[in-house]
């Protein structure tokens, strides 16, 4: 219980800052962000976007590898927590989706540009689409654990194209793309100062503990509902 | 002692060896005669191409179309005549309740790769016949280089085999047999779909081979993981 209160005061702080802290061209002051070019004003989605789209992709991960222990040890529980995880994961695909998309309308014109960023979120979406329409299509539980866990897999496999090689390889609008003259994958360059940085990961922690708090409840409402089944 | 052990060992592997080659050939000769007989695959994969061309070609009109548009509906006409009959090699077992008695005469690896084989067989025909008809029609639609096109269709062939062949494992095992196909298969083929699309766009825009060595790394990869990852989860799938 107490942590959920922690989280909640965390989370809080979190978007207070993100949505206060000033940006400047030449940060002086402790408190002010830098004006990462290309992103300019708007920079401030890192805070929001980044988190849902990284939750989207883990949650994709912890999914595949409960499904992997489901196929090693035949425990129905496991499937329980891969198919909450993916749940929660297409969740967070919309949101990172969206998000996105009303962020691109502002700096690039339109909602969608095929850019391979949004087409490498867009096959996430599918992704989960085509797992849930596979789940749904299977009445035995055991089988449907099974096949599921191993499309899973068979998506995850495929994935890396799309998160890492195509993004990288094609030109695109997206920061990080391979013609990205201004600043690069914001993350992993310099293109973050030291506040940044700090309200950045921060954002990134409440998010992932707001996964976690709802993949566990969901995980206990599956439970209680099964055991209505039998 | 160790050395014979050693020799028997490797031995008897490589007569498990010989006999997955031997057992998958097999396979894949028994699926090629019945396909004979009955033509269905074949059938359905020949309407389809002819139908998706001629729609092409209802809605080009006298208008041409850009280079990259025309690479690009190339590969819809072939993803959807995929579609329409790489899933029958496991649906046809499970319609005519042989699964069973492949489960018990050959080792679930023999049996992937037989599919495999008679997939790949079938997609490669697929293909030739989608190109000869495409530029036989498409007057617009020229190869400038032919090294970067044979080499695009001939790895995307196998790529198209290889994720085609484990989703209609998947999908013969579930209850809906054709619906699903196409979902199922679409997000795992479009990263091999955009890449052989950019390759056919390189050799119509008449590129130099070493332009596209790119995007065959790409598919060379795809392939591997593809053709891995079935051949760890494949006995998952068939066993029930």
């Amino acid at each position: 219980m107490g942590w959920k209160v922690v989280l909640g005061v965390w989370m809080t702080a979190v978007i207070v800052l993100a949505l206060s802290l000033p940006i400047s061209a030449n940060p002086q002051r402790w408190y002010e962000l830098p004006k990462i070019p290309a992103l300019e004003d708007k920079g401030r989605i890192v805070f929001f976007h980044v988190p849902t789209a990284w939750l989207s992709a883990a949650a994709f991960v912890i999914s595949m590898g409960y499904g992997i222990r489901f196929l090693r040890k035949k425990n129905i529980d496991d499937d329980i927590k891969s198919a909450s995880a993916a749940g929660l994961g297409l969740m967070f695909c919309v949101l990172a989706t969206v998000t996105g998309a009303i962020w691109a309308k502002f700096n690039w014109g339109t909602y969608w540009n095929w850019d391979p960023r949004q087409t490498s979120i867009f096959v996430l979406l599918l992704i989960y689409g085509a797992y849930f329409a596979l789940r749904s299509a299977i009445e035995v539980e055991e089988k449907r654990a099974t096949l599921s866990a191993v499309y899973s897999i068979i998506g995850a496999v495929t994935m890396p194209f799309f998160m890492f090689i195509i993004p990288r390889i094609m030109s695109g609008l997206h920061p990080g793309s391979a013609d990205d003259v201004n600043s690069g994958p914001v993350v992993s360059s310099g293109g973050m100062n030291f506040t940044m940085r700090v309200v950045f990961y921060a954002s990134l922690i409440a998010f992932s503990g707001l996964f976690y708090w709802m993949w566990d409840l969901h995980i206990r409402t599956t439970r209680i509902e099964s055991k209505q089944i039998h | 002692m160790g050395t014979t052990n050693g020799w028997i060992l490797a031995r008897g592997r490589k007569i498990a060896d010989e006999r997955l080659w031997q057992a998958s050939f097999a396979i894949f000769r028994k699926d090629w005669k019945s396909e004979l007989r009955t033509r269905y695959a074949i059938s359905a994969l020949v309407m389809f191409v002819i139908s998706t061309i001629s729609i092409i070609l209802f809605s080009l009109g006298s208008e041409g179309a850009s280079l990259s548009a025309l690479s690009g509906m190339l590969w819809v006409a072939i993803f959807f005549a995929a579609m329409s009959g790489l899933s029958r090699t496991f649906v046809a077992e499970e319609e005519r309740g042989t699964s069973m008695t492949l489960q018990l005469i050959a080792t679930p690896t023999a049996v992937l790769f037989g599919k495999l084989l008679f997939n790949l067989v079938l997609v490669i025909c697929l293909n030739v016949f989608v190109v000869l008809l495409y530029s036989a029609f498409i007057s617009e639609f020229v190869v400038k280089t032919y090294s970067i096109f044979i080499v695009t269709v001939a790895l995307g062939s196998i790529g198209f085999a290889t994720a085609a062949t484990i989703i209609a494992a998947i999908i013969a095992r579930a209850n809906t047999k054709g619906t699903l196909y196409p979902v199922l298969a679409f997000p795992i083929l479009l990263p091999l779909l955009l890449t052989v699309i950019n390759g056919t766009r390189l050799a119509t825009e008449g590129a130099f081979f070493e332009e596209a060595l790119g995007e065959f790394n790409l598919l060379v990869s795809y392939i591997v993981a593809v053709v891995t990852a079935s051949y760890i989860l494949f006995d998952y799938i068939w066993r029930d």
